[in-house]
């Protein structure tokens, strides 16, 4: 009677590197924040400037989390998703000049009445507009990049030239409401209210896109479906309809990206979402595309990295941004946090 | 003979047949045959932008590949250019090295793009040229003491090639060396055209296609798609950027507007898409087309619109700086209905 052979499982907790690994991006905002104030060296104007930076950030991440969404549902690149920004932009400051009495009181009631209603005004136009998009332009051309490609491009051509046939060619300049002027200080350091505002709505805008995706059913199927939709479709959901549905929020979140981006900016052009959109590849692209998280981490990062060399070293603003991707890619090929298709 | 200059890609249909020498006469007579300024820049940006929409089809048409960085090579020829003649001094060694220069470094950074994202995937392709274009054009208008900034730069070229050579009279042409610079870009176009036709009917083309039409089993048979993707973006660059030079040539100024901006990116899509892609031929009829269209019917536009101004909303959309609507209308139905565009509607309907 020999004894039983050695060959049980081997368990160990995963070594100090694996973890690192796995929680790199997530520690990628910190050691950057660190940074910028070692390179910077007074507090104040650190924080002031991380402020911004994160505000900048959210409102490119609530511009980028239907875009990477749609692409890793259905596999659909959206070249247009910059004329849903435009739009919500131009609809949201329509909204906001029409209500000038209220948006000019001394009340933040009102103010907030006012952005409120500019927000679900935008966002309404720009869902509806998506659906339409979906509709028209996208549906006719699944499975193929190439043409998704051009015709998305066509797609943005159109609707920015209409937006300039509706609301003129000229940009609209206008006034933040009164209550969000001006700015607070903290520690020495001035933080615009607005920014704290974006901050605020960025936060709220990713934790519930977040409980919509881990807590509720629908996130489940989106999920799912964005792992293997083919499996998803097998046990008997309308994967098509979740993606329409995706689409729409998509573009009404591009929309309230647009509204928020107009307003920090306080001047609209009909091109400026085209601008926006090249941001927004790169939060894309250094996320991961088709990932969530990773679009919020690498949209902290860019706001951060934009503010800070804007400080440090005006003139590579830009080009920080692709610096930033570059060694993202060469550290990650696929962005930080690759959606794992089981195919 | 023409056989061998076409690189056996004949144009298979009549109509395209005749209407491809059309504009060969066309352009190589323009001079004499539509004498004044205007009508001689307009027949040399045709010239100009075939070989840019050609070289761009290489790689939309031919390999599948979108790329929106093909203006960015198309100002680098161009700047190579500028900057070797406001450094040199007015000289033809300025414009050859300026030109090389140019070539080279485009066809480099083309090779740093193409190896970054073609490695992982063609579709990360896009939005990094789209990224990498739009940040050399604001570095571009930023580095105002070397590039002039938003101004541009004028610059000198040969006396040879300008208006203030004068060579007497020709069937009532006043023959200068503008006509002769027309020359110079005529023909280096059509070298550059026929060499192009030459790249994509030798078997490297055949690879570039299979790729298009199915890169895995392209791969399958032995074939490495990324170093044949990586070439072909740089060969178009390199081509795209010898346009710019030629351009530069022509103009003897450059600027952001003339040759960085996004609105020429939107032209030269447009003008493959239209003109038909995956086929060179296509270049010549979307370039010419388009150009026509530019300079002559917003002008129609405009009458258009004044015609209609008492009624609503007609007059705004027929507004000549809305053109790019009807464009946009017109490359979407055509993306749908017409892939192949009107090269290939024609060659289906022999």
């Amino acid at each position: 009677m020999t004894a039983a052979p050695d060959h049980r499982p081997t368990m160990h907790a995963a070594t100090l590197a694996q973890r690192l690994d796995r929680a790199a991006p997530y520690l990628l905002i910190p050691v950057l924040v660190v940074l910028g104030y070692l390179a910077i060296g007074s507090t104040s104007s650190w924080l002031t400037l991380t402020v911004s930076g994160l505000a900048m950030g959210m409102m490119i991440f609530i511009m980028a989390s239907g875009l990477t969404l749609v692409f890793g549902l259905m596999d659909v690149i959206n070249f247009g998703h910059g004329a849903f920004v435009s739009v919500g932009a131009f609809v949201g400051v329509s909204v906001l000049l029409a209500l000038g009495h209220w948006t000019g009181a001394p009340s933040l009631l009102l103010n907030l009445t006012a952005i409120g209603l500019a927000v679900i005004a935008a966002m309404i136009v720009t869902g509806a507009l998506g659906w339409a998009f979906e509709r028209v332009i996208v549906r006719p051309v699944y499975g193929f990049h190439l043409k998704q490609i051009l015709i998305t491009m066509g797609g943005l051509i159109v609707i920015e030239q209409m937006i300039s046939v509706i609301w003129g060619p000229d940009e609209i300049f206008f006034a933040r409401p009164e209550t969000l002027k001006g700015a607070i200080t903290f520690a020495g350091a001035a933080l615009e209210r607005y920014r704290l505002l974006a901050v605020a709505v960025g936060l709220v805008v990713f934790i519930a896109m977040r409980l919509v995706l881990t807590r509720t059913r629908i996130g489940l199927i989106v999920r799912a479906g964005v792992q293997n939709g083919e499996m998803v479709q097998a046990l008997g959901y309308r994967l098509r309809v979740v993606f329409i549905g995706v689409f729409i929020a998509g573009s009404a979140l591009a929309g309230l990206g647009g509204v928020m981006w107009a307003m920090y900016q306080e001047v609209i052009t009909a091109g400026m979402g085209e601008a926006m959109m090249i941001l927004v590849f790169i939060v894309v692209i250094i996320g991961g595309l088709g990932s969530v998280e990773g679009a919020f981490i690498g949209a902290l990062l860019v706001g951060l990295m934009q503010n800070y060399i804007a400080f440090l070293e005006p003139k590579m603003a830009l080009i920080s941004n692709i610096a930033l991707m570059t060694a993202i890619l060469m550290w990650r090929p696929q962005g930080m946090m690759p959606v794992v298709k089981a195919k | 003979m023409l056989n061998a200059l076409l690189s056996g890609d004949k144009p298979r249909s009549t109509i395209l047949a005749v209407v491809l020498v059309a504009i060969l006469i066309a352009l190589a007579l323009a001079p004499f045959l539509f004498p004044g300024v205007r009508s001689l820049e307009t027949a040399a940006r045709i010239c100009i932008f075939i070989v840019l929409v050609a070289s761009y089809d290489l790689l939309l048409g031919y390999t599948g590949i979108v790329s929106f960085a093909h203006t960015m090579f198309f100002g680098l020829g161009a700047y190579g250019v500028a900057l070797a003649s406001s450094h040199m001094g007015r000289g033809y060694d300025a414009l050859v090295v300026g030109t090389v220069l140019g070539a080279l470094a485009s066809a480099v950074l083309a090779l740093l793009i193409g190896l970054f994202s073609l490695r992982v995937r063609a579709i990360f392709f896009a939005m990094i040229t789209l990224a990498v274009a739009s940040a050399v054009a604001v570095l571009v208008s930023q580095m105002s003491q070397i590039t002039g900034g938003e101004d541009g730069l004028n610059f000198q070229i040969p006396r040879e090639l300008t208006p203030a050579l004068r060579l007497g009279n020709l069937f009532g042409v006043n023959l200068s060396g503008k006509i002769l610079n027309y020359y110079l870009v005529f023909g280096a176009c059509l070298l550059l055209f026929l060499l192009m036709l030459r790249i994509v009917n030798s078997p490297f083309g055949r690879v570039l296609q299979a790729i298009r039409e199915n890169d895995f089993r392209a791969e399958a048979i032995g074939y490495r798609v990324v170093w044949y993707r990586t070439t072909a973006t740089c060969l178009s660059a390199a081509i795209a950027a010898l346009a710019g030079s030629l351009f530069a040539i022509w103009l003897r100024y450059v600027g952001p507007d003339t040759t960085l901006s996004f609105d020429i990116m939107i032209d030269v899509l447009l003008m493959v898409v239209i003109g038909g892609m995956g086929s060179m031929y296509g270049a010549v009829i979307g370039a010419t087309i388009l150009v026509l269209a530019q300079n002559y019917l917003q002008s129609l536009m405009g009458a258009a619109s004044e015609a209609t101004a008492g009624l609503p909303l007609i007059p705004d959309l027929l507004n000549p700086d809305r053109w790019l609507l009807w464009l946009g209308v017109l490359f979407i139905l055509s993306v749908y209905f017409f892939p192949a565009g009107i090269v290939g509607k024609l060659r289906a309907g022999r």
